[in-house]
């Protein structure tokens, strides 16, 4: 006998062997285990530690930082134009409305604003991009769950959005879109017939993601009644965007104080009731709707007209404060800027809605299983590069 | 490149890395300023005012006339030294000694229910380095204000996580990026930067510069490309 097969012989024997349990396994003592930074669902580099009392979940500490690159640091050493590339990557799955954010922060504090046609087209621009980050969300949240197959669908169909983003400014992520007083490019030959085309082509598709999903017995299952969170507790933890309407308030930005050109667009603020996982995917899945919505009653009437404002060479807004703040996919995007009346923000701070909404974390998953921990990173819907900036 | 060009020498390293060195900052202020520190922030108290007159064509602030102003400004008086509106956006300055319970009562009988934001913004070459703020907003009545504390290096901060849980890692950053200590938050770490971590980088006096060469040089032995 070699040692191998004796080694297998004993094991099986002593697997046979029904004694007394043996105590270390039913012991009942709280183990601390780490989740993360390296895996894959938590959506990036987050560390989570987790407390936990057999599956249970008794507590969380989130570990973040791991992605920090001192964004408000770089600002304060750029000129105000060559800050607006860098907020792209922050929220890097939706950097056209870290940019939108920005340039109309600035604006502000420059008394200027852009022209309606560039309003326009940062509309329909960010409204795409909504719909690519809620497809991404959809695609990873699912498949961290353990549905394949919508990250397929998802994936495929954000690709075209992508392709309209590279037309239209060479970029597909990082896309640097807008400028400070307007849009830098005006749009391509046939833009409106892609965006059209796209809509057209996407509507059916978000039918069919809900019909892979919707009703699927498994993630209902997994999704209903898991990470619950109550408006009370939304509003007093900060926490914004979908997770709050998903908890019942009616609360988006593009309608409260309207921004850009919303308040020219008809739609609805999609809302839940229960607040929990399976009622943030419906209110994602009509928001998409919703931007399509608008994106459709926006192509249809871009203005003519000049696409920048009237802006100087040289930024040097007059000394002074601003915070401006917008509805990103995530939640509520915002910009503190205090200008000192030279070339450089003497301070930008990011108010970013991934960091605030992770902070809901411990209280979603509290007394839960682990394995819904991963469906709560998942339903957040976080940016780690905007949690870290 | 435009930081070489506008950056002053680095400071003498060590200088702001320990509280208790910290005290020795305002001594030496102009060696530990970047350039983009603006040379009227001199003027005592007027700090971040747009008062001074040096950009006329700039929009000024003006009076925020509303009952709740009048109301709080007749309950703390002096303590409420400002309330203005600046580009539509309304603000108000007021006391350290009041801002704890002035922020309770916006909780709780003013509707703000929301806090939006904590952050700081440093100033060095004042008296009262740091101007501490607190973006608020009420979901009963959309509205949204700034109340604005301005404390010393060696002072701490009234702190709002009782008030507003959210408050929790928002006051975590603000310590972690400008060494400003909060009285009463539960758990005051550093929140992105690692633990060891020395200094406070949001602070002005933390050059970007030095802190790479020490970095790059010390842990990869290599010279910084910056």
């Amino acid at each position: 006998m070699t040692d191998a097969t004796k080694s297998l012989a004993r094991l099986s024997s002593s697997n046979l062997e029904l004694g007394a349990p043996d105590k270390t396994f039913l012991d009942t003592n709280e183990l601390i285990i780490n989740m993360g930074p390296q895996h894959p669902a938590t959506h990036g580099v987050l560390r989570v530690i987790l407390k936990l009392d057999g599956e249970k979940v008794l507590g969380t500490e989130c570990v973040i930082g791991y992605l920090h690159r001192g964004v408000e640091k770089i600002a304060e050493h750029r000129t105000y134009a060559m800050f607006n590339p860098y907020v792209d990557r922050m929220d890097y799955v939706a950097a056209v409305s870290n940019g939108l954010g920005y340039c109309e922060a600035v604006e502000k504090l420059l008394n200027v604003e852009a022209p309606p046609r560039a309003k326009y087209i940062r509309v329909i621009l960010t409204e795409l991009n909504r719909l690519a980050s809620h497809m991404l969300w959809l695609g990873t949240h699912a498949l961290d769950i353990g549905a394949i197959t919508p990250l397929f669908y998802t994936f495929r169909d954000r690709e075209e959005i992508l392709k309209i983003f590279e037309k239209y400014c060479g970029a597909r992520l990082t896309t640097h879109a807008f400028r400070i007083g307007g849009c830098q490019y005006e749009t391509y030959e046939g833009f409106e017939r892609d965006v059209t085309k796209f809509v057209d082509f996407v509507k059916p598709k978000i039918d069919e993601y809900e019909e892979l999903l919707t009703t699927n017995r498994i993630w209902v299952k997994r999704t209903k009644g898991v990470g619950v969170i109550s408006d009370k507790d939304c509003i007093a933890l900060g926490v914004t965007g979908p997770v709050l309407r998903a908890s019942g308030v009616k609360w988006d930005l593009r309608k409260a104080q309207p921004y850009a050109a919303y308040s020219d667009f008809d739609f609805e603020i999609p809302t839940g009731q229960n607040g929990d996982t399976y009622d943030r995917y419906l209110v994602r899945m009509q928001e998409m709707r919703q931007s399509l919505r608008i994106i459709e009653q926006a192509v249809g009437k871009i203005p003519e007209g000049p696409i920048m404002a009237k802006v100087p060479k040289v930024l040097k807004p007059p000394v002074g404060e601003i915070y401006h703040s917008i509805e990103a996919p995530k939640g509520e995007l915002g910009y503190f800027i205090v200008s000192d009346g030279s070339t450089q923000p003497y301070r930008v701070r990011v108010r970013p809605p991934s960091f605030v909404n992770l902070q809901a974390l411990d209280m979603m998953v509290r007394g839960q299983l682990v394995a819904d921990v991963i469906a709560v990173i998942g339903t957040l819907d976080i940016v780690l590069g905007e949690v870290d900036r | 490149m435009s930081e070489e060009a506008k950056s002053p020498s680095p400071p003498p390293p060590g200088g702001e890395q320990k509280p208790a060195a910290e005290g020795a900052a305002p001594s030496t202020p102009k060696t530990a300023t970047p350039a983009a520190a603006p040379p009227k922030a001199t003027a005592p108290a007027a700090g971040h005012a747009p008062a001074v007159p040096a950009k006329p064509a700039g929009p000024a602030p003006i009076p925020w006339d509303s009952q709740m102003v009048t109301r709080l400004k007749g309950q703390y008086g002096s303590g409420i030294r400002e309330a203005n509106t600046y580009l539509g956006q309304n603000y108000m300055v007021v006391e350290t000694s009041i801002a704890a319970e002035l922020l309770q009562i916006l909780r709780d009988q003013e509707q703000f229910d929301y806090c939006v934001d904590i952050t700081a913004v440093h100033y060095p070459n004042r008296e009262k380095q740091f101007d501490l703020i607190w973006i608020l907003y009420s979901h009963v009545r959309n509205e949204r204000i700034r109340v604005k504390i301005m404390i010393t290096d060696d002072e701490t901060a009234p702190s709002s996580v009782s008030i507003w849980p959210a408050a929790n890692w928002l006051e975590r950053e603000v310590y972690d990026m400008f060494g400003i200590r909060f009285d009463g938050h539960p758990d005051l770490k550093r929140i992105l930067l690692p633990d060891g971590w020395k200094g406070h980088p949001l602070r002005k006096e933390y050059g970007i510069i030095q802190q790479d060469q020490e970095w790059v040089q010390i842990n990869l032995g290599i010279e910084s490309g910056q």
